[in-house]
């Protein structure tokens, strides 16, 4: 078991370098900090002092892997390569290119994120599970055919949708909720009650369908026949022999989702103007911040690789035959 | 003095179907039989013969798409397909204990084998708490399973087949049935383990004085077990008898055809073959070959250990002879034949073919001729073809890829041959595989084996997963395949019956080593080795008792 | 007319033609003409069918270019851009434009303006629209009826129309079956035809009327009202058909060959060959694919800005844009598709017809063309279809946060993203999102619909 962890732990390593070496590809190789700068000071009769002045500010003006100019091991590290993209390793997120402190910012935008993307996921999964449970348990009959009719009807509905509707309806004609908002405080439910029902409806159509399609898979199974031929009602069938089963699927996926619970929802925020990381996310890629971008990639990548590890965990919690080696 | 002469069980003109695009396909048609109380009834027939589906008609646990058409299934009196679900529930586990045929998918995997017998308990009222846990323990130990203190808290996974069953048997028995469903109980088991369950469920039927309904392909099973016998064929039940009278007289043709076809022992056929003449030149040599796999351990996943899976093994097979090799599951015999054809790498071991050694690597194009000169056939002929791929072009695959020289017509004809020799039409060519039965589909096979004109077949299993009376037929066809050409044959099988009919020698292995080896009738009638008799001694013999 | 072929328009054909050539192939392919006879005998399936080929016939019209006639006075502004074939038919209502704001069906404009009185002075009333409602004299007592008797006429066209195409397709049964075209007639008027003809033709009936009245009300109206610019929302919304489909088909081109060589590769030859192709499939998995598509869009737009000669016409701009989302969206969707190959080829390797080849003398290239890929291939039909309305409702989404399609792209995500503040203005202007919102869940919808009957019938654990 530990022997496992130890070498998923390690297979993380050569994942993370993947992920910065391709980020470091794509933001300074395939263009250069000539043409960032460009774009960021307007197209056009930016005379070459601005660009290398923008350039300094930022620290980009080192060579990308090695410097000629320097000595001993500044050779090295007065690079682009070591300076942009080895801190992210230590979670060194630099300054973006506002100048602002990456790294501080995320601290104090994650909770709003987490404020909002944890109780999502807790609710969502929650009515998800219980729809579809009741869904095959009248499978069969017409509550299951217009059931599913629903199901596809409410996933063909673009997400966007969803919020703008939900907005207009909520917040504009019954006046229930503040239309967008947040507020750290007491206060907070007020704010976050829209963001949360909406997420859970929109969820509601692929999420059912999913989880339909995980119970139905055991209730074809042989030890199903066997726990109705003791007498079991079907409730208990399904609850304590294809639920339990089925457990199995639904945990260890929604286990790899929750480092990600930190970076939060980019709709959501963006749209409810919640004051986390995904608006900071959608806020950087509109101003064009490349620092940012980077920098979310680089976070992102890095809890989602938590997740797997903790997925691989979870199969060993939830999971009697799974023993990992 | 009614309720006395009345049977437990009572099915009269069930008719059973599935639903199958719109249109009912009959499954069981008609069938009038009875149970009664302490008796042992087995109801005989081959795969696709209605049988199953009758014990599930009867417990009413038909898949989605199954409907019970007509009929009554009356226990003790009370017809069961009138009852509302609720009640069901309080006949099924109860009066009607269930066992099926896979212990290794029956039971739920993710909860204890306590949990699963506590729960009969539980749910029909019968037990609670503190003696739940004890009527648990009694009835592991009922059932044979050593440590049932231990047992109580194990997954199923953590135990063997065997002993799976064993825990399905006890909960059956938990509810205290009157009546016991075993439905092929120990189709999916070894054969020595076949012989303790049946032990097992003769003893649990006699003590408990249940009646036991036994399900079945195998006649060897219903000699040894059953009071009353019917046979069942194509959704019909076409005869009904006394045991007894039944493997003396059997009256209707199919089951005369049933019992006639069965493999003996005594039929050994190295009496009938034996020629003067020298032995024949060895054709496949194998000294001392060893098949391991690493068990990889630790953060490095160094190699920490080896599963011997073929652990030293010799072999010798003559020219146009057949050489057996007996075996239970996991003995390593597949992997020996697979080992054999390079399909996997050994580890060690000398393999000689003709006079060449094949061992050493290398894949230039004259070893790999030599290689095609061995070929295998498999035991399940539904997952041994392309299913997207016509007859025509699975047999001649092997002339593509191994004499691109040929040309289109001479391909087709040759495919058109081999047809006939295996005893189809030769325009099966241009038909899929899923349009053939089982053992068509096994002729198919072997038609494409003999294409590439080998001189040695490795059959693996190729008839267990047949009917009896298909197995006679592609065995008869084996053996005059042989005779006609000259094959060399090895014939992995767990089934003596088979060997008895088939092999001229037998190797028996064990564990990844061939404990014993020799003539067959030497090995069958006389045989040394302490295993070599438990498997034999495990046999169901056709004697009624 | 000079006829130009946009990348596009031209990966967009060679779709169709690939798609085509495939169902030729599968035809002859008894494996596959089952799972699609059932699909065909399934109504949501083939009434979606019909909703999907109306809009890909929009869709097509929409792909042929040509620049409009060279010698009409140039100094018309955008007459050296090349339009569709939609464009030319649609020519009215891309021209007729509004200066702002108006209502569906609206006679006059959404904001007051001052406006000259007959008596010189001046007004502060709503004013006429320059198009909508024109040809009326009093829209108040004439409008309403108006737009019946046009709906009317235009719906009886439709329904003349719809009539001739069933009568056409039911003396076509009728010869194919060789039955008398009133038995055939009766036959799918009591809906007893093994296709689902009835439900079809119902809904090309609702389709020819729908589309004949919207066509008659729009030769005087603006039938989904105008945008901010007083340009015509029905036009935006139906050349939103096109980038929709793009979206949706043109990602195959980068996901089907990725995921194909790299999942059978990785299956079949195991070892190093599957660690390498797992960790590249983990590592591009765990970036966000939005910031992935962020970042190679933000990148794209670098580049565009440095090589603006390159880029001269805008149309050519905007089409580019296009295709790279298209390449980028298909960069991030084949890690799904790759695991599914890789797991199933790594069963199918040990099955025993491959191990029957390998003991013939088969070669690897052989096995993995005869054995393997015929066996997967169910597995990336059914994921083709299933990710095209995923793709679809992703472009949405992108455009709104500005990585999607090019701004002057007519596209559903743009119209969302340029009418989702107006709501909130008074009287709410809710049209442009009305009408992408019913284009849209109209094409998703049919698409889910007929993707759930492809998936039941061709995956094997469903079918039986």
């Amino acid at each position: 078991m530990s022997a496992y962890l130890i070498r998923r732990l390690l297979y993380a390593v050569p994942l993370l370098l993947g992920v910065n070496i391709l980020t470091f590809l794509l933001f300074f190789v395939v263009n250069t900090p000539d043409d960032m700068a460009r774009m960021q000071l307007g197209q056009k009769r930016v005379g070459p002092e601005a660009i290398l002045d923008w350039k300094h500010e930022r620290g980009y003006d080192l060579p990308l892997l090695w410097n000629e100019g320097a000595e001993g091991t500044a050779q090295v590290t007065e690079t682009i390569f070591y300076q942009k993209s080895v801190g992210l390793f230590l979670f060194r997120f630099g300054r973006s290119d506002q100048g602002r402190d990456i790294g501080a910012d995320i601290r104090t935008r994650m909770w709003p994120s987490l404020a909002i993307a944890t109780p999502s996921l807790v609710l969502g999964v929650t009515v998800n599970v219980s729809l579809a449970l009741l869904v095959v348990l009248f499978r069969l009959t017409y509550l299951e055919f217009w059931g599913m009719a629903l199901c596809v009807a409410l996933m063909s509905v673009s997400s966007l949708f969803y919020i703008i509707g939900g907005q207009y309806l909520f917040g504009k004609l019954l006046q229930l909720v503040p239309i967008s908002g947040y507020d750290g405080g007491r206060d907070a439910w007020r704010f976050l009650i829209l963001p949360l029902t909406i997420s859970v409806i929109s969820g509601i159509g692929s999420g059912v369908r999913w989880y339909r399609t995980l119970f139905l898979d055991e209730v074809e199974k042989d030890y199903v026949r066997t726990a109705r031929a003791k007498g079991l009602g079907e409730l208990r069938v399904l609850f304590t022999h294809v639920l339990r089963n089925a457990l199995i699927p639904i945990l260890t996926g929604i286990v790899v989702l929750l480092p990600l619970l930190f970076t939060g929802s980019l709709l959501n925020e963006s749209f409810f103007a919640i004051p986390g990381l995904g608006s900071y996310t959608i806020d950087a890629i509109q101003q064009q911040d490349f620092a940012i971008v980077r920098s979310m990639v680089y976070l992102g990548s890095t809890l989602y690789i938590l997740g797997l590890l903790l997925t691989d965990i979870s199969y060993t919690l939830v999971d009697p035959r799974v023993r990992l080696h | 003095m009614g309720a006395a002469s009345m049977p437990l069980l009572q099915v009269a003109n069930l008719r059973t179907g599935f639903v199958q695009g719109g249109e009912v396909v009959r499954a069981v048609d008609g069938i009038d039989f009875q149970v009664e109380a302490g008796e042992t009834f087995a109801l005989v027939g081959e795969s696709g013969s209605g049988k199953s589906v009758t014990a599930l008609s009867v417990l009413r646990l038909l898949p989605q798409n199954g409907r019970i058409l007509s009929g009554s299934v009356a226990l003790a009196g009370e017809d069961l397909l009138q009852l509302p679900e609720l009640m069901m529930g309080r006949v099924r586990g109860r009066r009607i204990g269930v066992i099926f045929q896979d212990p290794q998918t029956s039971l739920n995997p993710v909860l204890t084998v306590g949990t699963q017998i506590g729960e009969v308990l539980a749910w029909h009222g019968l037990r609670r708490g503190r003696a739940a846990v004890d009527r648990t323990l009694e009835l592991l130990e009922q059932v044979g399973l050593p440590e049932p203190r231990r047992a109580v808290s194990a997954y199923p996974h953590q135990l063997s087949g065997g002993m799976r069953q064993r825990v399905m048997i006890a909960i059956a028995l938990a509810g205290e049935p009157e009546l016991l469903i075993a439905d092929e109980p120990t189709t999916a088991l070894d054969v020595t383990l076949q012989a303790q369950i049946l032990v097992l469920l003769k003893t649990l039927q006699r003590d408990l004085g249940m009646a036991l309904w036994l399900i079945t392909h195998d006649l060897g099973i219903v000699a040894e077990m059953a009071d009353r016998v019917a046979v069942m064929q194509s959704g019909r039940i076409v005869e009904t008898a006394d045991c007894k009278r039944f493997f003396a007289r059997p009256e209707h043709p199919y089951s005369r055809q049933l019992l006639e076809r069965l493999p003996r022992l005594s039929a050994c056929r190295d009496h009938r073959d034996a020629g003067g003449d020298a032995p024949p030149p060895t054709l496949l040599e194998v000294r001392d070959f060893k098949v391991y796999y690493p068990v990889r351990k630790g953060v490095f996943q160094r190699i920490v250990d080896q599963v011997r899976a073929v652990d030293g093994v010799s072999l010798e097979l003559p020219r146009g002879r057949t050489l057996a090799l007996v075996g239970e599951s996991g003995c390593g015999k597949t992997t020996l034949g697979k080992a054999l054809l390079r399909l996997i790498d050994h580890n060690e071991g000398e393999l000689r073919y003709d006079g060449v050694d094949l061992s050493r690597p290398g894949s230039d194009d004259a070893q790999r001729r030599l290689r095609a000169q061995m070929q295998i056939v498999f035991q399940d002929p539904f997952s041994a073809m392309n299913p997207r791929m016509l007859v025509g072009d699975i047999i001649e695959e092997g002339l593509r890829a191994l004499r691109p020289e040929i040309g289109h017509e001479s391909r087709r004809e040759r495919v058109e041959t081999l047809l006939v020799s295996v005893g189809l039409p030769p325009d099966a060519r241009s038909r899929y595989p899923h349009e053939f039965s089982g053992g068509q589909r096994q002729r198919i096979c072997i038609a494409r084996a003999l294409a590439v004109e080998p001189r040695l077949l490795v059959c693996d299993e190729p008839t267990s997963a047949l009917d009896v009376s298909v197995q006679a037929q592609i065995l008869a066809l084996l053996v005059d395949l042989q005779r006609r050409l000259g094959l060399s044959y090895l014939f992995i099988t767990h089934d003596l019956g088979v060997v008895a009919e088939i092999a001229h020698e037998v190797a028996v292995m064990f564990q990844g080593r061939i404990v014993e080896q020799g003539p067959t009738a030497q090995v069958l009638l006389a045989p040394a080795h302490p295993y070599t008799r438990r498997l034999l001694a495990a046999v169901p013999k056709l004697r009624c008792g | 007319m000079i006829p130009t072929l946009f990348w596009t328009d031209g990966l967009f054909f060679l779709v169709l033609v690939m798609a085509g050539a495939l169902v030729l192939v599968m035809r002859r392919r008894e494996h596959f003409r089952r799972p699609w006879r059932t699909v065909s005998r399934s109504t949501p399936a083939m009434v979606s069918l019909v909703v999907i080929a109306v809009y890909l016939a929009v869709g097509i019209v929409d792909s042929v270019h040509f620049f409009p006639r060279a010698d009409a006075a140039g100094s018309a502004a955008g007459a050296n851009e090349p339009i569709s074939l939609l464009d030319h038919w649609l020519g009215g209502l891309r021209t007729r434009t509004e200066k702002t704001y108006s209502e569906p069906f609206a006679a006059y404009a959404y904001a007051k303006e001052h406006l000259p009185t007959a008596d010189g002075g001046q007004r502060w009333d709503y004013p006429r629209l320059t198009y909508g409602g024109a040809h009326l004299v009093d829209p108040e007592s004439e409008r309403v009826r108006d737009i019946a008797v046009t709906g009317v006429r235009g719906a009886g066209q439709g329904g003349l129309m719809w009539l001739i195409a069933a009568a056409g397709i039911a003396a076509l049964i009728a010869r194919s079956r060789r039955e008398p075209i009133g038995r055939v007639v009766h036959r799918v008027a009591r809906g007893q035809t093994p296709l689902p003809w009835r439900a079809m033709l119902l809904t090309l009936l609702l389709l020819c009327v729908g589309g004949g009245a919207i066509a008659e009300w729009s030769a005087h109206y603006h039938v989904f009202g105008t945008d901010k610019v007083g340009a015509d929302v029905l036009y935006q919304t139906i050349k939103s058909i096109r980038t929709g489909l793009l979206i949706g088909t043109l990602t195959t081109f980068v996901t089907l060959p990725l995921a194909l060589v790299l999942g059978l590769a990785a299956g079949y030859f195991r070892g190093w060959a599957d660690d390498l192709i797992q960790y590249l499939y983990t590592t591009l998995n765990s970036i966000p694919h939005v910031l992935l598509i962020a970042a190679a869009i933000l990148l794209t737009q670098v580049y565009m800005a440095k090589h603006e000669e390159a880029f001269a016409s805008l149309a050519l701009r905007a089409d580019l844009r296009l295709l790279f989302l298209c390449l980028i969206l298909g960069l991030t969707n084949w890690t799904g598709l790759c695991r599914l190959l890789r797991a199933e080829t790594l069963k199918l390797r040990e099955l025993e017809y491959v191990q029957a080849a390998r003991a013939l003398g088969v070669r690897d290239h052989g096995i993995l063309l005869r054995h393997i890929l015929p066996n997967v291939f169910h597995i990336v039909l059914i994921s083709v279809v299933l990710d095209f309305s995923g793709l679809v409702l992703a472009e949405a989404v992108l455009s709104y946060i500005n990585i999607g399609v090019d701004p002057t792209t007519e596209s559903w995500g743009n119209m969302i993203n340029s009418a989702r503040l107006e709501l909130a203005r008074e009287p709410p202007v809710w049209w442009s999102l009305a009408a992408a919102f019913v284009f849209m869940f109209t094409l998703v919808l049919a698409a889910n619909l007929f993707a759930d009957a492809v998936r039941d019938a061709l995956d094997p654990r469903r079918a039986d």
